[in-house]
């Protein structure tokens, strides 16, 4: 907000005295239409009662919610129990996004360590580098990487040509395409924020930890990672949090034999039956659950940092 | 500057302007209508057209559900969807009198259950969904579903399957002797179980790339619409299309004109324009299916004509799919997703 900066212009100050709260309101208005409303919207619908083929009737239920954890049997009739098909669907594509953003991280990292030290002259042009394939669109991205890995793809027909196997490897269809595929679309937005830590952080911390006898393992652990750990928090939230909800590879990778977060969804407006309200609980829970993990990381960050 | 700005803008609408005398928004499958006839309508009645696609019949329902009716002014939902349209009061009727080729339509295609009479739609093509198999991948007897439901050790690991419900699970209700929306416990379970048991055989589950897996070959059988399998083989595919002898679904597509139309005379124009038989045979020469159009012969393609998936031998059994009441399809639905968790 507009306070009086320290020993700087007390003129300026006196002008935007005051109109800090005017000056906020195009990002409130931003945030209100473009965030709050939606949700509340959807906050809503998850708490109506579903209408047959699409479409919401104006009476207030907690049914898509006890749909989502209540499980009482193919026909409904029976004691409810825990029901484990959605939570199993939320687990699996929890589990796909943080193998994701492991593997990204771990391909990330050295990627952005390498390219922070290079002269500043050619620092440009690998993270221009890095950046050229994200021009194409993602879905045509997913796609090629699926001609490559099909059976009769070039990685196939390269390895059958060295003799290395003799059958064609089944690479597409399965969760190892699916992993290739996320971690091909996400690992830049695991690159540039370490980058930009990495570009901040002072060498001469690690010549000190080497001066008092530190080795090279130690130093990463104790020196260099607390100092770039805000560009590889960043890093892992920018890939963890759309792996999260996506579809393009679990569909065209993975063959779609499963549900993730995303298709399930999607199923409840594009779906047979059509359960809108089910759809916007479940799309809640996700909400609820990504801000969870985000406060808890918000809130120990706090701590550390007194 | 501003001026130059000023007049080229005013220029840009007047040229809009005198592009066309009106407009036209179809909502379309993907894939199923050639640009040049398209194009051709747009000439013949200097009418701007405006093509979005959906790539089920749920899907349409959903957009237009969602806000869409009144944006779009003609939709091509298949036969139980046209019904479940018009239940819902999504459907505009017209009168033949309103379009001229009204009787080109076959007679067989004009009191059909779906719309008696033909007060809303139009046949816009018909075929079957089975599936096909590569027949470079297994020789063996192409006549029973159990291909695809109980397969032989070749083709495990090597099947598509349609990733939309209703085809899906009626053609397992088909396999197994089920009827459609059935609400008998034991069918069902019997349904579950064999879907259940198959699964670990199926590839993958795709729609829009039920063609394409067959051509690239990461198929060697997958469920598909007749004329896409006529086309698949086209591109290459070596893939035969299987009349099962339990039986396969047959569909009819329709153009249908929706409620609110913001341009109603047009989109009556473009159906009229859909019944000239020359014009509904460009439709069947690029999807590959069968026109309920009356004298389209003449214009066909003889491989189109001729193609194996649209003269399916005498004794072809088809079945339409039935739009089931909601407490019986939320238990179809239950099989669906308890399939994909």
């Amino acid at each position: 907000m507009a306070g009086a900066a320290p020993g700087g212009g007390a003129s300026r100050s006196e002008v935007y005295r005051g109109s800090g709260p005017r000056l906020l309101l195009p990002a409130w208005i931003f945030i209100g239409v473009f965030l709050l409303l939606p949700v509340i919207l959807m906050a809503v619908y998850s708490f109506l009662t579903k209408e047959f083929r699409g479409g919401v009737i104006w009476e207030f239920t907690f049914a898509a919610y006890d749909q989502f954890f209540l499980n009482r049997g193919l026909f409904g009739d029976e004691p409810p129990t825990i029901e484990w098909t959605y939570l199993g669907i939320f687990w699996r594509s929890i589990w796909q996004a943080g193998l994701a953003t492991f593997f990204c991280l771990l391909i990330g990292f050295p990627t952005a360590w390498y390219v922070a030290t290079r002269p500043v002259s050619t620092r440009s042009v690998w993270l221009f580098l890095i950046t050229i394939p994200y021009w194409v669109n993602l879905l045509i991205r997913t796609v090629s990487m699926k001609f490559l890995l099909r059976d009769t793809g070039p990685l196939n027909e390269f390895l059958m040509w060295t003799g290395v196997i003799a059958e064609p490897l089944s690479l597409i269809n399965t969760n190892f395409a699916v992993q290739v595929g996320l971690f091909y679309s996400y690992l830049p937005f695991m690159v540039l924020p370490i980058y930009a830590a990495v570009e901040r952080y002072d060498f001469a911390l690690s010549e000190a930890a080497a001066d008092l006898y530190c080795d090279s393992w130690t130093t990463l652990r104790l020196v260099i990672l607390p100092a770039v750990k805000p560009g590889i928090v960043a890093g892992c939230i920018l890939v963890f949090v759309p792996s999260l909800g996506a579809f393009l590879a679990p569909d065209l990778l993975g063959g779609a034999k499963t549900f993730m977060i995303g298709s399930l969804i999607e199923e409840q407006f594009k779906g047979a039956a059509g359960n809108w309200p089910f759809g916007a609980a479940a799309a809640m829970i996700l909400l609820t659950v990504v801000m969870g993990v985000l406060l808890i990381h918000a809130r120990a960050q706090m701590r550390e940092d007194g | 500057m501003k001026t130059l700005l000023t007049t080229s803008a005013l220029a840009l609408t007047l040229a809009t302007a005198a592009a066309a005398e009106g407009e036209l928004k179809i909502y379309h499958w993907f894939e199923y209508i050639p640009q040049e006839l398209l194009d051709k309508f747009a000439e013949e009645y200097d009418v701007t057209v405006t093509m979005d696609t959906f790539d089920s019949n749920e899907a349409l329902l959903a957009t237009l559900k969602a806000g869409k009716l009144g944006e779009y002014d003609v939709a091509v939902p298949g036969d139980y969807m046209v019904k479940i349209m018009a239940d819902e009061g999504m459907l505009d009727t017209f009168t033949p009198d309103e379009m001229p080729n009204f009787d080109n339509i076959e007679d067989q295609w004009v009191d059909v259950e779906f719309d008696p009479g033909r007060k809303s739609t139009i046949p816009y093509q018909w075929g079957s969904t089975s599936f096909s198999v590569n027949t470079e991948a297994y020789d063996g007897p192409l006549d029973s579903l159990s291909l695809i439901f109980e397969p032989p050790e070749e083709l495990k690991g090597k099947i598509n399957v349609l990733d939309t419900s209703g085809e899906t699970l009626t053609l397992a209700s088909l396999y197994a002797g089920i009827p459609q929306c059935t609400s008998d416990r034991e069918q069902l379970k019997a349904l579950n179980a064999l879907v259940q048991g198959a699964k670990p055989a199926w590839a993958s589950f795709g729609s829009d790339v039920a063609k394409d897996v067959l051509v690239s070959g990461d198929a060697a059988a997958g469920m598909i619409w007749s004329g896409f399998s006529a086309k698949a083989r086209a591109e290459g595919a070596p893939i035969e299309y299987v009349f099962p002898k339990e039986g396969m679904i047959v569909w009819m597509d329709n153009v249908a004109l929706l409620k609110d139309a913001p341009n109603r005379d047009n989109a009556l124009k473009f159906m009229n324009f859909l019944l000239e038989p020359e014009n509904a045979a460009a439709v069947t020469n690029y999807a590959q299916y069968t026109a309920g159009v009356e004298g389209v012969a003449e214009f066909l393609e003889p491989e189109v004509a001729n193609s194996p998936e649209s003269n399916p031998p005498a004794d072809a059994k088809g079945v339409f799919v039935q739009a089931c009441p909601e407490e019986v399809q939320v238990l179809y639905d239950a099989i669906w997703t308890n399939l994909k968790k």
